[in-house]
């Protein structure tokens, strides 16, 4: 096609980028990447559908088009929402989205368990970093907590469906990853939980896959339940022969134990396209029952962003997180108040630049060059 | 006395079935529409009307038409809201009830107009008795004539069916309502699309009150323009208002909008005045949903004006000093009422009608419900009342439907009008479980600024 396509001209946060029409502003604003790129709780990339229920994505259109400049007069769900041409969008640099959003996280909290500490999704929790970059420090809610029935969901599966946040992914997955889906949302409104009708065990070929989608830790690996802290482990891409799946998978490793396995994720905690360009969702098989290494052959270690939790017992492999600030605030780079660069003497090396882990060599080094 | 359209007939001796009906002058409509009308002119008549929807938003009803989507081969769906579940409101039960023929022919009009072939009426589980009227009346329909191939010759099909529901006050949003009639969880969609484009079944959808559709009988048959002479302003025609709370004569009265708000809660042709001699304290003018007024703005608008059973002064002042028209469903509160516990109960029916789709509703609703039920039972402090007022503002206009702010004006309205009966209760818990606040200065004359 020699035809060239129309690109829509979108402003986020001051940041302007040419995207393909049908793009949703959210998806505009992961490819810019950084802190414009508004959180997303329910929406999932490769699941049709999805998103629009949990809010936290929403943001200001300050104006609607080049056609129709009017700015819309409520805030909008970005996952929702496609791009027109001259669109300019505030998210960061809104009051009022700042202020819905922690309005939402405050919501999502209240009834929300706060057992991190004993919870296996802790580390790679989508809500604990929306809480930790948007929430505030204590919650006003004095009430007790809401509480469900316990549901079985089969040897593979544990449902917490206290620190569900309803957000639909896994509902989706079933129904457009698996063969049959048997759970779903029952009741209504504050309580609503997600179980089966008729207590059933979840299994068909790819239904582990709710686990990798899940936001929260409500769905989690009975495997690998209370084995470890992610943050202990150590990922690393492996593959297999697999004639169910891709067999291309992340494995959680100690040592040389295999203590977990899920699809890879790229930065927006999604699963990543396999080398073959579908997307990586895995089979049962290969999540639950290949625990041991001579399964698998292992790639190499995960990259891993160097904000996140499971960074801190990585040296290698580290990826330095994309920032944006500068541009947003219109190339003004805001300082610290103090440079601790400027007064101490040893603390003169940028880490993140470092091949490798430092050690008072490198400190040494650097001294001797300055 | 005002005109009625819509139940003028209704008490005539078996209304209900169709030889009565028809003999009554029912049905001409559908005659004239037939054979003298080209669709577009219908849409025409009513876009001339001036008749806005009557759910509540007050939409234009001949523009929502026109916003119908027509492309070729697919189908289009009429689908009439008769899932009337606001607290409050019980017009369109009594319109199906005694009249339903005035519904079915209005229907007929409305589907020749929109080209819909097959028309669904969307009627609450609990209406089991009605949804048992209506579909006796399109059995008589279709025997007649009216329903069916080739309606009178004219070349035209079309038929109706009625579907109830299970009786969630959630499937009244019209994005759910369509949700439901597919068959699946009463779930709100995401506007865009909206289902003038995509609605039921993927197919271009009109969703239109019941009264709404009524009203399209008295257009087509005495004219567009007729009809717009009834009402003040841009609030044509006369509207049905189902009277509630302490007055001495509830129930279902057919306005011309022209009358004041005075006048229908005092005369002895509506609601007759205030039951048992008491105080007027505050109304609820348009179903549960709508901001809550005390009397003394209730009766006259901030401007000093006196307040008129319009859409345009009753919202006279948006919501600081004003309300809505709604869907008409008019609550008294007589002095003896307490606002707090009134306020609760809302909070509570919202809390459990939420659908659960989307998080500020979902967890909202909930805590209003308990901070409110804590200051009602005399155990709240002062910041509850600020942390009430910050719940409903995250609430408001942050959903993916209009529930959450239906949720949240009603809180709001209370706090803002009626704020020191809250704090009374706050300072005085011993004495707010046992008495109530009373009349207070609500109904006190409203201050008027003397021009500068």
């Amino acid at each position: 096609m020699a035809e060239e396509k129309k690109l829509f001209k979108v402003t986020i946060d001051n940041i302007t980028i040419d995207v393909e029409p049908g793009t949703s502003i959210l998806n505009a604003a992961r490819q810019i990447g950084g802190d414009v790129t508004p959180p997303a709780m329910c929406y999932y990339s490769k699941l049709k559908d999805s998103g629009g229920k949990c809010r936290t994505c929403l943001v200001e259109v300050a104006a609607g088009s080049t056609a129709d400049p009017r700015p819309m007069p409520k805030l909008v769900a970005s996952c929702r929402t496609n791009v027109m041409d001259g669109m300019v969008v505030k998210n960061i640099t809104s009051d009022r989205v700042t202020d819905a959003r922690n309005g939402v996280v405050e919501f999502l909290l209240i009834n929300h368990p706060l057992d991190c500490p004993i919870c296996d999704q802790a580390g790679e929790c989508h809500l604990q970093d929306l809480s930790y970059e948007h929430g505030k420090g204590a919650s006003r809610y004095e009430f007790k907590r809401r509480t469900f029935d316990k549901h079985e969901l089969g040897p593979y599966i544990q449902l917490h469906m206290t620190r569900c946040i309803l957000c639909y992914r896994c509902v989706y997955t079933a129904d457009q990853v698996s063969n049959e889906r048997r759970h779903g949302i029952l009741s209504r409104g504050d309580h609503a939980e997600i179980a089966t009708y008729i207590e059933k065990s979840l299994d068909n070929d790819f239904i582990g896959n709710v686990i990798d989608v899940c936001p929260v830790g409500a769905l989690t690996d009975k495997t690998f339940r209370f084995k470890n802290r992610v943050w202990f482990t150590k990922p690393v891409d492996a593959h297999c022969k697999c004639d169910k799946c891709s067999g291309e998978v992340q494995l959680w490793m100690r040592g040389d134990e295999v203590l977990r396995v899920t699809a890879r994720k790229d930065e927006w905690g999604e699963v990543k396209d396999t080398t073959k360009g579908e997307p990586g969702w895995i089979c049962n098989t290969c999540r639950f029952e290949r625990k041991k290494i001579s399964d698998w052959v292992i790639e190499g270690p995960t990259q891993v962003n160097r904000h996140s939790v499971i960074s801190q017992g990585h040296y290698v492999g580290v990826k330095k997180p994309h920032e944006t600030i500068a541009k947003v605030m219109g190339g003004r780079d805001p300082k610290l108040l103090m440079n601790i660069k400027d007064v101490s003497e040893v603390n003169q090396v940028e880490l993140s630049e470092l091949k490798g882990p430092a050690t008072s060599e490198s400190f040494k080094q650097l001294k001797k060059g300055n | 006395m005002g005109r009625k359209l819509l139940l003028e007939k209704a008490h005539v001796e078996g209304i209900r079935h169709y030889d009565v009906y028809r003999r009554e002058g029912g049905y001409r409509s559908v005659e004239k529409v037939l054979k003298t009308m080209s669709p577009e002119a219908v849409v025409e008549e009513v876009k001339k009307s001036g008749l806005r929807g009557r759910g509540g938003a007050g939409f234009p009803t001949g523009m929502k038409w026109s916003f119908l989507a027509k492309p070729e081969g697919v189908p289009r769906y009429l689908v009439v809201n008769a899932d009337e579940s606001e607290p409050g409101t019980f017009k369109d039960r009594y319109l199906m009830e005694f009249i339903p023929h005035l519904l079915i022919e209005g229907m007929i009009c409305a589907s020749y107009a929109l080209g819909s072939n097959t028309s669904y009426i969307y009627i609450r589980g609990e209406y089991w008795w009605v949804k048992e009227i209506l579909e006796v009346a399109v059995q008589e329909a279709r025997n007649a004539g009216f329903l069916g191939k080739n309606i009178l010759g004219s070349g035209f099909d079309c038929d109706i069916f009625v579907q109830p529901g299970a009786g969630a006050y959630i499937c009244g949003e019209e994005t759910a309502l369509i949700e439901s009639l597919e068959g699946k969880r009463g779930n709100p969609r995401i506007k865009p699309p909206f289902p003038a484009v995509k609605g039921l079944w993927g197919c271009p959808t009109v969703v239109n009150n019941v009264e709404s559709i009524a009203a399209v009988v008295p257009i087509v048959n005495d004219g567009g323009e007729e009809y717009a002479k009834l009402g003040t302003g841009k609030s044509t025609g006369t509207k049905l208002i189902s009277a509630c709370g302490n007055i001495n004569k509830p129930g279902v009265y057919e306005i011309e909008m022209n009358i004041s708000v005075e006048e229908f809660i005092y005369s002895d042709e509506y609601c007759g005045g205030i039951a048992n001699g008491k105080k007027l304290k505050a109304c609820i003018p348009g179903g549960s949903s709508v901001p809550i007024l005390p009397a003394n703005l209730l009766l006259k608008t901030a401007k000093g004006e006196s307040r008129m059973m319009t859409y345009e002064s009753l919202s006279d002042g948006g919501f600081a000093t004003g309300t809505m028209m709604g869907s008409g469903g008019f609550i008294v509160m007589d002095e003896d009422q307490c606002v707090v516990k009134h306020t609760y109960t809302l909070a509570r029916f919202y809390r459990h009608e939420s659908c659960g789709q989307c998080s500020p509703c979902r967890e909202g609703t909930g805590w209003m419900e308990k901070i409110l039920l804590k200051i009602d039972q005399g155990k709240g402090s002062m910041s509850d009342i600020d942390l009430l007022w910050d719940i409903q503002r995250k609430i408001e206009g942050n959903t993916i439907c209009p529930l959450g702010d239906a949720a949240a004006w009603p809180v709001a309205a209370a706090i803002r009008h009626f704020r020191d009966e809250f704090e009374w209760h706050v300072t005085n818990p011993s004495e707010a479980v046992v008495r109530n606040y009373g009349l207070a200065n609500y109904a006190k004359p409203l201050e008027v600024a003397t021009p500068a």
